[in-house]
Order: C-alpha cells, then structure tokens, then sequence
C-alpha cells in the first residue's frame, strides 16, 4: 500500500466549491431583501384618477384581447365588470391571468406583472362597477380561532381542497389547487370572488371573522409540520395505501428472498 | 424422522415400514411408476467454510449485529426520557415516538438479521430431508380411539340417558337467545325503521339555515355562483340524535343563472329565482356529494366520482349513481328567508329493501 501525497498547491481543493457556496448564498439573500423591499413598496393610491389610467392602458394592451376593451366580455372570456378588485388581484396576483393556453382551467403561474401594475389594474377593474374589494391585512393575516376554522374549513372547503389543503381532483381536467402555499389574501379573495369553478362564499354564508378563522387554520397546516409523520403530500389513504404496497410490501418480499437464499 | 444420508436414495426406503415402499408417505395416491428420486444436488461449500478468514468475519458481523440492538433497545430507554412528550405540542408526541421507535426497531431487526445471518453463514451447512409422518394411523391405535369413545358413552349414559341429552340440547339452543334479543336493541325501538328512512327533518316552512351555525338564509344573501352547506332549522340546537337526522337532511343549496335552469314541468315552483336545493346524500352509497363546479353546475362525489348535474334537475351524468340527487322544494317566507315547502319528495340516500319509488 503506497500513498501519494494529494496536496499540491496551497489551497485546500474544497475552497473553491466553499467560495461558490458562500457567493450564492450572498447573491441569493441580497436578492430575496431586495424583492421583499420591492414587495413593500407596490402601495398605490387606488382611488387616483392616474392609476385608474395606467390600469386602463394595461387593461388595453394585456387583458382587452378576451375580456374586450371596456371589460365587456366575449365569447371566451367573461365579463369583469362587477367583479372588484379582489378577483384582478387574485387572478393576477397568482398569475392565473394572463391565461398562457386554452385549457380545462387556468393554472397558477408566477405572475406575470409587478404589484404595482397589479394594483392599478385592480383599481381600472374596480372603477367600472362596483365590487368585492382587497381584504384588510387584519383578516387575513390569521390570529383568528384554528378550531373554529378548521370545522368551517371541513363543512365547506375540505371535500375539494382536501383536509389538509392539500387539493384535489375535479371532473374532466379540472382540480381544486392545493392551498399549502397560498397567502391569506388570495385564499380571502378567493372565497369572496369564486374564481373559475370555485363556488362564491360571500360574507353573508361566511362572515369575515370566520373567513379570517380559515385563514388562520391554514396558516397552521402551513406552518406545523403533521404530528402523525411523513404525511405522504396528505394525499390520503389511496396514496399510503400505494406507498405501502409498494415499499413496505417489496422490503418484506426482500428479506423473504434473503432468509431462504443458500448462504453464498 | 429426520435422517442424515446426504446421497438421498433410500428415501422411501427409509419411511415408515408399515407401508408399500412405492407409497410416498403422507399421500393416499398409489403410483405405479414414480418419479426416480433424483437425490440432492452435489453440495456447494460456503465461502465461510472454504475461507477461515471470511468465517472470521460472519462472526464479527453477527457479534456486532447482536451489540447494535443492545444499542438500540438503550437508546429507545434513553429516547424515553430525553425526548418526553409536552403537554399540548404534538410535535413532541411525534419525536418521542419516532425516536422510541427507531429504538425498537433497530434492537429487534438486528437480533433477527445476526440470528438468519448466523444460522445462514455459520451453523452447520448439511442437507436433509424430513420425512413426513403418514397420515392415517395404525389400525391398533384407530381401534384404541373409537373403544375411548364408545367406553365414555357407556360410562356417561349419554345414548341411553334420553332426558338429560335432550335437555342439554335444549340449554345449548337456549343459550345464544340472549344475544339475539340484545341485538335487537340497537334497533330502533317504538319506531318504523322504514318510515325513518323515508323521512327526515324537514316539513312545511322549515327554514334553512348555515351549517354549523345554524343561522336562517335571506334569500337575497345568496350570491350567484354560491354553494352554500344547509341544514334545517332546530337540527345545529338538537343534543341528542343529531347526527342521525343530519345524516338524512343535509342539504346543498347552490343558485344558479334562472335561465342556465332546466327545470321539470312539475318542479317549477321548487326553486326560487336560481336558488335550488339538493339532497347532499348521494344515491349510490350515501357520501356527501358536495364537490360543487359552479362555472359547469356539475356536483362530483368524492367517493365514486358520480357527477351530477344540477343545472338538469341533478340527473346523472357520469358515475355508479343510478338516480339524480333528490330535490328540496323550498320557497321565502313573510320575512325574506328561506324555507323549505316540504319534506323531499322521496327517499334520500341509497337505496334500501322496502324503498317504494
């Protein structure tokens, strides 16, 4: 057994991957501080006449081709007058719109405009008819009752959203998104407007407070890790059922090999 | 019976000597000209029996397996006091048992696997064949067993003691009676099970109201595109037999365009300006059918993907369901608030023996 002496220059051969590791992680958070003051700083003034404008001019040019140009509607498209600033920010906001193809529904994609453009296309939207306008921060932020949310959340979101918020299945290509990452404002305006195939649960049938309860069960889900153990994408009993058949019943037809195969 | 000639050729030889060599022991079947036994196959010495020092290592390999579940049964003890599970933080219930666990599992698995691993590598590597004893018995000891049987029935009287036997017999059918009638009490008592699967909570003027809260519905309140969950009035106050009538009653109140509406001739008054009400029970096998698609008024039910179409009077339109949802008539009262004008027209939920329609 000889050995060679691996070192030949005067740095060390991980400093170089250590070097790109500490690079990335500077650019990345730097990055991450700046979006977040960018974040910050999209508060416009809804109700000025100029933002108004500036969301028509976006209207025209980006939404008009479906929607028609005074937001009428077409054969493709609905109508968006009366819909309110809650459904452009929903839409928008999660990049469901612009929608990229025809298809059974509009999936989420990373949005496709700024907050500020987003605002003053709510506020164009919003300046034709009137209609269900952006949730204050303090609904929807949670703080509310987890438990009373919770229930509200299996009487009337959990037989498409799953218990967990995980999502479903619906019929013919469509689905209910899982709701694992989604903000408490977009799951409020999502609830007030019904976007697509969602149905409306407008304050009346859930009254704010307990719109802010649901927000903060999920908020929960979010942030607390399942007690039961690895919860499998809380995909349910079809999806243990097949992890189970899969590797628990492989790793038990292995050991039945190992224990009756003559020793070599 | 177990016998040590590795060439394997006098097998049947070898077997009980009350019978035909040319039986196979432990088989009724006589065979005229069996199979030739083809013996064992040549032995194949191990790598631990050809290699001392590879047998040096199966060695280490058992020894260690054996020290690493006194590891783990340790460190399971140590898991149990150093990971307690909180009051009140699941997260501690969760590492507790994943750590106690572990624990456990490493202690038995290692046992196991060095006890195979021993018995596979080390002990002793012959070939042999267990015989099997045959299956009837020698004509002395069937002979002894039926003089057991015909001496206790001598000895008991239990052929010519006529009264005793029949009275034991009579306790024996006496004696399940007691279960029967105790199951009967899970039944409904003083009721008609029929005439409660045929009906439920709602009557003339019952208002609908928010499940859970049980708050009345405006009319008005309901937006398009809304699906809304119901139950009856009185059903969210009640204590006890809650869940049997909201098992029947539950209700999906849905408003839709009046003109996207296709209703029935005779269920035009049924519904009131796009609002309608469908039973939430499916009529497959009764789950909750309330997976609500308000842009294609489809009602999908999780469980076997029935889909029903609330814009045709929920007729079936894909799915094992084999009739449409039944339908609530309802109607506003004096004060703007939803009622219902009646109880369903027929049963809800699956179907069952006595069902009429």
């Amino acid at each position: 057994m000889t050995r060679t002496k691996r070192r030949t220059g005067r740095r060390h051969p991980f400093v170089f991957f250590g070097l790109l590791l500490l690079g990335l992680i500077l650019t990345g958070g730097a990055y991450a501080a700046v979006s977040d003051d960018a974040r910050a700083r999209a508060s416009v003034d809804a109700n000025s006449q100029h933002t108004i404008d500036e969301g028509k001019k976006l209207f025209q040019a980006n939404c008009a081709t479906c929607h028609g140009l005074q937001a009428q509607g077409s054969g493709t498209a609905p109508s968006l007058i009366g819909v309110g600033a809650a459904s452009v920010d929903f839409q928008v906001g999660t990049g469901r719109m612009p929608m990229a193809a025809n298809g059974p529904q509009a999936p989420e994609k990373p949005p496709q405009f700024t907050d500020e453009q987003i605002a003053e296309l709510a506020a164009y939207v919003a300046s034709l008819a009137p209609g269900p306008v952006i949730p204050d921060a303090s609904l929807t932020s949670g703080g509310g009752d987890a438990a009373k949310g919770a229930e509200l959340f299996r009487i009337n979101c959990a037989m498409c959203h799953n218990v967990a918020g995980a999502g479903g299945a619906l019929t013919e290509g469509k689905y209910a998104p899982s709701l694992e990452s989604t903000s408490g404002t977009h799951i409020y305006e999502a609830m007030v407007t019904g976007p697509q195939n969602m149905p409306v649960f407008n304050d009346l049938t859930i009254s704010p407070e307990s719109k802010r309860d649901i927000i903060t069960y999920l908020k929960y889900t979010q942030e607390n890790s399942s007690p039961g153990g690895y919860a499998l994408a809380s995909l349910g009993p079809v999806a243990e059922g097949l992890f189970i058949w899969i590797f628990g019943l492989g790793v038990i037809i292995a050991v039945t090999v190992w224990i009756t195969a003559k020793s070599n | 019976m177990a016998h040590d000639d590795h060439s394997g050729t006098d097998i049947a030889a070898a077997s009980s000597d009350a019978h035909d060599p040319l039986v196979s022991p432990g088989t009724a079947l006589v065979v005229a000209d069996p199979f030739e036994n083809p013996g064992f196959p040549p032995h194949r010495p191990r790598v631990t029996d050809t290699n001392p020092q590879r047998e040096k290592r199966a060695q280490r390999t058992v020894t260690v397996l054996f020290y690493l579940s006194i590891l783990g049964s340790v460190w399971a003890i140590a898991a149990y006091m150093l990971f307690p599970i909180e009051t009140n933080d699941m997260a501690s219930v969760r590492t507790n048992n994943l750590l106690i666990g572990l624990g456990a599992t490493l202690a038995l698995l290692a046992v196991g696997f060095g006890v195979v691993h021993w018995g596979k590598a080390l002990m002793a590597d012959v070939e042999l064949v267990d015989e099997r004893h045959a299956v009837g018995g020698t004509e002395k000891s069937r002979v002894a067993a039926a003089q057991i049987f015909a001496d206790a029935n001598r000895e008991s009287g239990f052929s010519r003691r006529t009264m005793i036997r029949r009275s034991l017999f009579g306790a024996l059918i006496a004696f399940p009676l007691p279960a029967v009638v105790l199951f009967r009490g899970f039944a409904p008592q003083d009721k008609d099970p029929v005439h409660l699967l045929n009906h439920t909570m709602w009557k003339k003027g019952t208002r609908l109201t928010l499940d859970p809260s049980g708050a009345p519905i405006k009319a008005a309140d309901v937006t398009l595109g809304s699906a809304v969950h119901v139950i009856p009035e009185g059903l969210a106050e009640m204590t006890e037999g809650k869940l049997e009538e909201k098992a029947k009653a539950a209700v999906l109140l849905m408003r839709l365009e009046p003109s996207a509406l296709n209703e029935l001739p005779e269920r035009k008054d049924w519904s009131y300006s796009g609002i309608v009400a469908y039973s939430k029970i499916c009529t497959h096998v009764g789950c909750p059918v309330a997976l609500y698609e308000q842009q294609t008024h489809h009602l999908l039910c999780p469980c076997h993907q029935s889909q029903f179409d609330v814009a045709n009077h929920c007729e079936v339109i894909f799915g094992p369901a084999k009739r449409p949802l039944p339908q609530l008539p309802i109607t506003v009262d004096d004060e703007g608030y939803l009622v219902a004008q009646s109880d369903f027209h027929e049963p809800v939920g699956p179907s069952f023996w006595e069902r009429s329609a």
